[in-house]
């Protein structure tokens, strides 16, 4: 997995190559976090690339949200979400607690 | 019947679901139904490290195999402590953000998207079978 970050003016759009497992959720995690340690909380998940995500991958998403809406302070939104990764969203009942757009650039002009 | 051994470690989840993939693919599944089988063998396997083993590497997995033109049936064995999937409590779905829990999520998600997910403890072994069917 491999993950690179983009600071824009009003977010940050985070970017994921590859495979979200229990092996590589901590790394995800890790990113989420040191954005919020800077104080970021409006992000971008572009998931084009995103080839599989488990549930260890899925609760980073959870938890990053929670922590991103905490005092009303921003939103984690996803981008660009692929079929198979758009069905296990629906499965697992977050499509009712992520925005999700068809576009990265549909997802930062929502901030 | 294929059988391969694993470290049972998350650095293992990417050749398992290589292992798995191909042999489902040798009977044609693909696309969507390919992508479930793999998602509930890597949250079996997720599940056998943190909760059989409690650990990274502590023990290994047996993979074992077999197809025919109606399914695959995948069968995973671990030598850790005894832990049945039946006994984790579903998590609620529809519930907002800030109650919504961690755990549970992947042996529903593995439940709803085999045919059949089947349980035994047997010789100090926990032995849990994935059977998915072909739709057409």
């Amino acid at each position: 997995m491999e993950i690179s970050t983009v600071e824009y003016k009003r977010c940050d759009v985070v970017k994921v190559t590859g495979r979200i497992d229990s092996a590589s959720a901590p790394q995800l995690h890790e990113e989420f976090n040191k954005l919020m340690e800077a104080n970021h909380f409006h992000i971008v998940f572009n998931m084009v690339d995103v080839s599989f995500i488990s549930s260890a991958g899925l609760r980073v998403l959870i938890s990053t949200q929670k922590n991103c809406k905490r005092f009303n302070r921003g939103e984690l939104v996803l981008a660009n979400v692929p079929e198979n990764i758009r069905a296990a969203l629906d499965l697992a009942g977050f499509t009712a607690l992520f925005k999700i757009f068809d576009s990265e650039v549909a997802a930062v002009g929502n901030f | 019947m294929k059988t391969l051994t694993f470290p049972g470690s998350y650095s293992s989840l990417v050749k398992i679901g290589e292992f798995v993939t191909q042999a489902a693919k040798s009977i044609g599944f693909e696309g969507f139904e390919l992508y479930k089988i793999e998602t509930a063998v890597d949250e079996a396997c997720s599940n056998i490290i943190e909760h059989a083993y409690g650990e990274d590497n502590f023990g290994e997995i047996d993979i074992s195999i077999t197809t025919n033109p109606e399914k695959i049936t995948i069968t995973l064995t671990d030598y850790g402590e005894p832990f049945d999937p039946e006994y984790v409590k579903q998590p609620n779905l529809n519930t907002d953000l800030q109650n919504r829990e961690d755990h549970g999520l992947g042996i529903y998600m593995m439940k709803q998207w085999m045919d059949e997910v089947n349980f035994m403890n047997y010789e100090n072994k926990n032995i849990l079978t994935l059977v998915k069917y072909r739709k057409d």
